[in-house]
């Protein structure tokens, strides 16, 4: 396991195990995620990386069931604790998912949504938040003149942008991304990309792709997990040129069964 | 048939047969004769639909051409003297009912959302049929126990309800009346109960057809699981949520056993729940072998059509807002 | 902030708590109801239900055995009239019409047919037979109970056949099967079991239906078996027993009460039981 000497770990995991019932699905995951830096999880399908994900911000624990062990620290704070306030960890680590899941109401009352639960704004500030987080995603010329438009009417690499200010508006500190653009066309994908890149500034970012260039063209930090396991994890650059192990090699070359 | 064009949108199971005409090797006769002796049936079903409507309304002329407009709003119903009007049986059936929504919709959805989204998986299922096993005892049941041992125990509390709900200025006097324990409120509660699995049973089924990442996506946002069931579930399936109540609705209203037990069976119109009243089927179901006049007996069939037209309309109304909801998830699971 | 929190948590309680009792008010309903039929109807069974006829007012012995008998028979007629129209019909929706504009109107009128008060089914009876005929009889009150049976068949059966995996339609295509043996020895044997129980269900729904009864097969005080005269059969028996002011009627009418609610849900939770092992295993 590659310690890499990481002066602020937003995200400390410590002998984290995670089971479905009683398959084991992550072994020991020793890992520090960066503040405000952008970290990949690649693999195979099935090697646990978005089960690592969904660790972060507790979406497991909907399901009876599902459980983990160990130590996942948020600024020092160990989430995985039964006493963590599971709406507001929600509040701090946001969260878009594989294929865009816009509410069925209004643009604004998306975007909104998740603002209400967390802070009682007036009308204006509401309308100021709004528009600042359309801006954050890149989309807000698109759609400022149908706000009350249905985010059902956009099209899909649309809807997933404002999947993803519906996250900003939150201001959380950690955003997690779950394979982002799997369901988009390669325009819609190539613009979400340059807004994950826009948004590395503010916040810490998570991202879970079956896609090695997009790790490699988007991400400061990748980590390579297979079977459960987190094999190798390191600067994005010197993993994909210069991988410390086998199993790494193979993969990122396409040796892989 | 093979112009017939494939209608977009979900059927009600995933059309897993390919369409036959293009498979059929060739038009044996035996084939023309299978489809069109089942094709028959199939259509001899919209015209029973249709042949209901006919009869019942031609079988009601009579009372109609007699009354007029008058029969809908004439409170007079009178044997003796052949005057027939429909208003206190239309009366009692829409308020019996409406009573019996205020009562299902609340706990129906209650139901649901206890099933859908709070219970352990192991309680799903035997809370599910438990509802289910309400729904399969036969209503006559219901008329049984509201008449036998419902009214007597709601007799007793009628006076506290006088002596509270009865002070309340305004609605006071929905709520003052002698205390039999049978009326239009003992009604509109036990068919309150009788449909309540009704209405709950759609609203679950569509509550969990709700994707599950919309839900995740929601509560990653931090929401609550009642902020989720509020603002994405109950939104996304808002149209079935409704189709279910007007399914139940149409239940409610066309129910004639369990009303006629309790709901009194006399022909006044009053203001107090409390008091005894009459609706359509209920009166079908007691006077029916009793009218001895033609005219008599027309006035029941027109009451009888006057039924049909009203759940026909509620029930259209309830299927075509359940079929929108399955066009959106395209699956079968109403 | 915390003031924030504080009133969504407090909201979320308080409905998940609601829900909860909702929950629990509607099995009140269920076991206040079951409860009552089944501890007054046990304590009036009595062998006597089963070989005597239904009493005249004021005598003290009698039982239900032509209630039962009569039943039987306007059920039986029922099943034989309606389930074979009910295949038929949904036969044609889940074979022929499965994505057919005239399929789809069928479909949802049957769904009407399917939800509408059985009341008004029997008052049709009454004008298309009864009236006509100017008779009350077992036959008409048969017909009535076939009508309320038909969609439900209807729609099991179209949802079953749509069920039936295409491979195996195509499979018996490609021997060069003529279409109506394929559907009559492959399709209707494979979803035999849905079908069936399409029917069973239709039956546990009419076994208790009253209302239509009325005005068709109406009732009789003795021991009848003849198709174009009125007969006893439970519901109305009930009816009468329970609305009437002698103990002994009333205790009859719980032992029957129970004796139907037992069949009926006996037969509508076995189906549905089947059922659901059904879709569970096409799905």
């Amino acid at each position: 396991m590659s310690a890499l000497p990481i002066s602020a770990a937003k995200i400390s995991v410590r002998n984290l195990d995670f089971f479905y019932g009683d398959n084991q699905a992550l072994k020991d995951i020793r890992l520090d995620i960066p503040e405000r830096q952008i970290t990949a999880f690649i693999g195979p399908s099935g090697c646990g990386k978005t089960t690592l994900l969904r660790v972060f911000n507790r979406m497991y624990s909907l399901y009876p069931g599902q459980r983990a062990s160990g130590d996942v620290l948020l600024d020092n704070e160990n989430i995985l604790s039964t006493q963590m306030d599971l709406n507001r960890l929600r509040a701090r680590v946001g969260m878009v998912f594989q294929a865009p899941t816009p509410f069925p109401m209004s643009i604004y009352d998306n975007i909104a949504f998740g603002v209400r639960r967390h802070e009682p704004l007036r009308r204006t500030q509401m309308d100021e938040r709004v528009e600042q987080s359309l801006r954050q995603a890149a989309l807000w010329d698109e759609v400022k003149d149908n706000l009350k438009g249905s985010g059902l009417g956009l099209s899909g690499g649309q809807q997933q942008r404002l999947c993803i200010a519906r996250a900003v508006a939150v201001k959380p500190e950690v955003i997690l991304l779950d394979e982002p653009t799997s369901a988009l066309d390669p325009i819609a994908t190539l613009k979400i990309e340059e807004l994950v890149n826009e948004l590395r500034d503010q916040f810490t970012i998570v991202i879970v792709t079956h896609n090695m260039q997009q790790a490699a063209r988007v991400s400061d930090y990748t980590a390579f997990m297979y079977l459960g396991e987190m094999v190798e994890f390191g600067h994005t650059n010197q993993l994909f040129t210069n991988p410390g192990k086998k199993q790494t090699e193979d993969y990122i070359t396409g040796r892989f069964g | 048939m093979s112009e017939d064009r494939a209608m977009e949108g979900g059927g009600t199971a995933a059309p897993a047969a390919p369409i036959p005409s293009q498979v059929m090797p060739r038009r044996a006769w035996g084939d023309l004769f299978f489809r069109g002796l089942t094709g028959f049936t199939a259509l001899f079903l919209l015209l029973v639909l249709i042949a209901i409507g006919v009869a019942l309304w031609r079988e009601g002329w009579d009372a109609f051409r007699t009354f007029g407009f008058g029969f809908l709003w004439s409170t007079s119903w009178n044997p003796v003297t052949n005057q027939y009007g429909a208003l206190i049986f239309i009366f009692g059936t829409l308020v019996s009912s409406l009573l019996a929504m205020l009562m299902a919709v609340p706990v129906s959805f209650g139901i649901a959302f206890f099933i859908s989204e709070l219970a352990p998986h192991w309680l799903r299922q035997p809370i599910s049929s438990a509802i289910e096993l309400l729904a399969g005892i036969p209503s006559i049941i219901f008329g049984m126990w509201g008449l036998l041992v419902f009214a007597p125990v709601f007799g007793n509390l009628e006076p506290w309800i006088n002596d509270h709900l009865g002070k309340i200025p305004g609605i006071g006097r929905l709520f003052q009346g002698p205390p039999m324990g049978i009326g239009m409120l003992a009604t509109g509660i036990v068919l309150g109960i009788m449909i309540i699995p009704f209405i709950s049973a759609i609203m679950r089924d569509v509550f969990l057809s709700t994707p599950i990442v919309l839900k995740e996506s929601a509560y990653a946002l931090g929401g609550t699981t009642w902020e989720v069931m509020r603002h994405v579930i109950l939104p996304f399936t808002r149209s079935a949520v409704v189709g279910g109540i007007f399914l139940g609705l149409g239940r409610a209203l066309g129910e004639t056993m369990a009303v006629t037990f309790v709901i009194g069976n006399t022909d006044i119109l009053s203001a107090s729940l409390l008091m005894p009243g009459n609706s359509i089927a209920a009166v079908l179901a007691n006077e029916f072998t009793e009218a001895t006049t033609h005219l008599y007996k027309s006035s029941l069939l027109a009451l009888g059509f006057i039924l049909f037209v009203v759940s026909f309309l509620v029930l259209v109304l309830a299927k075509l807002l359940l079929w929108r909801m399955e066009k959106r998830i395209g699956g079968g699971v109403l | 902030m915390i003031s924030l929190y504080q009133r969504r948590r407090f909201w979320n309680i308080f409905n998940l708590s609601m829900a909860t009792l909702a929950t629990l008010f509607g099995l009140f309903w269920l076991v206040w109801i079951l409860w009552t039929t089944l501890s007054y109807g046990f304590s009036a069974l009595h062998p006597a239900l089963f070989t005597e006829n239904t009493p005249p007012p004021g005598v003290d012995s009698g039982g239900l055995k032509n209630a039962f008998v009569g039943s039987l028979i306007l059920i039986g007629l029922a099943v034989f009239i309606g389930a074979p129209l009910g295949i038929l019909a949904g036969t044609w929706l889940g074979e022929f019409a499965v994505q057919r504009r005239l399929g789809f109107v069928v479909r949802f009128f049957n769904d009407i047919l399917l939800s509408a008060p059985s009341i008004v089914i029997g008052l049709f009876v009454y004008a298309i037979i009864v009236h006509p005929l100017g008779q009350f009889s077992a036959i008409s009150g048969a017909i009535a109970l076939a009508l309320i049976m038909i969609p439900v068949v209807v729609r099991t059966t179209d949802e079953m056949l749509q069920l039936v995996p295409a491979t195996l339609r195509e499979a018996a295509i490609a021997l060069g099967v003529p279409y109506w043996r394929l559907i009559t020895q492959i399709t209707w044997r494979a979803a035999g079991a849905g079908i069936l129980t399409g029917v069973l269900l239709a039956t546990a729904r009419i076994s208790g239906e009253t209302a239509p009864l009325l005005f068709t097969a109406l009732n009789n005080q003795f021991y009848s078996t003849s198709l174009d005269r009125p007969i006893a059969n439970l519901p109305v028996v009930i009816f009468q027993f329970a609305m009437s002011p002698y103990q002994n009627w009333q205790a009859m009418g719980w032992a029957g009460a129970l004796i139907a609610t037992l069949a009926v849900l006996t037969l509508s939770v076995v189906s549905r039981l089947i059922i659901k092992g059904i879709i569970k295993r096409g799905a």
